[in-house]
């Protein structure tokens, strides 16, 4: 099992917890593209949504892109720039 | 006035308005003003003149949507169809040698671009594909059941949006231009509607081949937020905007025909100023809009923001809705005068075009996006900013 840290797991987590994507998120690479994976644009807002409040933080409108929720690894980095510390799990 | 608007007005008032009775009546494909427009070359303007065309911005085709608006719908509708194909191709062909060649006929032979987005299995929903490019030694072919394609048969090229690949999910979708000799078109459905019937929007079995570079290269997803919607609601709006022009001064001729009888205005002419103003907030919503997009147009960022998707979706909304009202405003002033079919006055046609307005792309789907989007939106923009 790789070892994720805790923000890459708990968007693994709430992924998983969707049916926004038509593939296996354990299978998926941090880089792989989201949107080929079968997010679309309603799903998008739905995944903002869901990781502002696991996070308790708001996105900022900048970060607000579709490229913003293109791969784990870019979530992960938006995160990041509104303030959540990535701590090793 | 441009040289372009001006000559889209000749057309609308020679050639559009006079056959516009006679298109709606036999629901048949506006072929005189569409021999018109080709001859005054006002299909390839959106081409960029490295290509050979014109170089028009987006500004003088919701103008010339505005003016054929105001004399036969149809024409400015299939017109409107037309440029938003044109814009994506424009905008998104990046260094994609064939696209280029292909927007140089466009602007040369003054090709008729249609679109098949709609299809049977997606519930209306033109983001989710069920056909997909299949690629076959190089090239690709395609089977798509098209619920719609607006004037299809009289079309020189489709756009057709696809799953990318045949193992792509139904969202991860790709737009592909197939000229006339590379797809066949097989009627399923036949076009006998309250309005718009000009357009000519049958249903069709699209099958078509090709090489791999007709495919566009941006993600359809892209072409859509940053062309494809914001444009077709700019045109869309634009046109209605004519209709609902043109039955304001329908009813305004009406009732200055009734002023010089009583020797003053009619107590018909306070619903006509009523009518009067909500065109004014209809055409300030366009132009509002249309501003919005061309200073959107300079940044990937703002185009990008729900902020602009929001307008974009709200000036559809709002003006299909207003075109309605300001119709019946005018059905009103000109009571019988405007309910019959043989008068002057008549306010039937524009009425029944009005209301597809509402259903093409339904607005409830559009509110439930919205609606989505603003969980996203985070703050208003100033007044003038």
């Amino acid at each position: 099992m790789p070892v994720y840290n805790r923000v890459e797991a708990q968007i693994r987590s709430i992924l998983k917890g969707t049916d926004y994507l038509q593939v296996n998120v354990d299978g998926l690479a941090e880089d792989a593209d989201l949107y080929a994976a079968g997010l679309n644009s309603h799903a998008t807002v739905n995944l903002m949504l869901s990781l502002e409040e696991a996070f308790d933080i708001e996105l900022p409108d900048r970060l607000l892109r579709r490229r913003t929720f293109a791969s784990i690894k870019s979530i992960a980095e938006a995160l990041a720039e509104a303030g959540v510390k990535a701590e090793a799990a | 006035m441009t040289p372009w608007l001006a000559a889209a007005r000749a057309v609308g008032v020679e050639t559009a308005s006079r056959h516009a009775d006679d298109v709606d009546r036999r629901a048949r494909f506006p072929a005189e003003a569409f021999a018109a427009l080709r001859k005054e070359k006002l299909l390839g303007i959106m081409v960029p003149r490295a290509e050979g065309g014109a170089g028009a911005g987006i500004a003088d085709v919701v103008a010339i949507c505005h003016e054929l608006g105001q004399r036969c719908a149809a024409t400015a509708m299939i017109y409107a169809m037309h440029q938003i194909q044109v814009a994506c191709i424009v905008r998104h062909a990046e260094g994609n040698a064939w696209l280029k060649d292909f927007l140089m006929r466009v602007a040369r032979d003054q090709l008729l671009l249609a679109s098949a987005t709609s299809e049977a299995g997606v519930g209306g929903d033109v983001r989710s594909s069920v056909c997909a490019i299949e690629p076959q030694d190089g090239r690709f072919k395609l089977v798509k059941e098209a619920t719609v394609i607006s004037y299809g048969a009289e079309a020189d090229g489709i756009l057709v949006t696809a799953r990318r690949t045949p193992d792509s999910p139904a969202s991860d979708q790709v737009i592909v231009v197939v000229p006339k000799m590379g797809y066949e078109l097989e009627q399923e459905s036949a076009w006998d509607t309250l309005g718009m019937r000009g357009t000519c929007s049958n249903g069709y079995r699209l099958r078509a081949g090709g090489e791999m570079a007709q495919v566009v290269p941006a993600p359809y997803a892209d072409v859509s937020a940053m062309t494809m919607l914001p444009v077709s609601h700019l045109v869309w709006s634009a046109l209605w905007l004519g209709i609902a022009t043109d039955a304001v001064a329908r009813a305004r001729s009406y009732v200055r025909a009734q002023a010089r009888k009583k020797g003053g205005a009619p107590s018909s002419a306070a619903r006509l100023a009523e009518a009067s103003s909500q065109l004014q907030l209809m055409k300030a919503t366009v132009v509002g809009s249309l501003r919005h997009y061309e200073a959107a147009l300079v940044s990937e960022d703002e185009i990008a923001a729900p902020a602009f998707a929001v307008a974009m979706n709200n000036l559809k909304t709002g003006t299909s809705r207003m075109a309605v009202q300001v119709i019946n405003q005018c059905l009103l002033v000109c009571g019988l005068a405007g309910y019959r079919n043989d008068s002057p006055y008549s306010l039937g046609r524009h009425l029944r075009d009005a209301h597809s307005a509402a259903l093409m792309v339904n607005n409830d789907r559009i509110l439930a996006n919205t609606g989505n989007l603003l969980m996203a939106l985070r703050e208003d923009p100033g007044l003038l900013e």
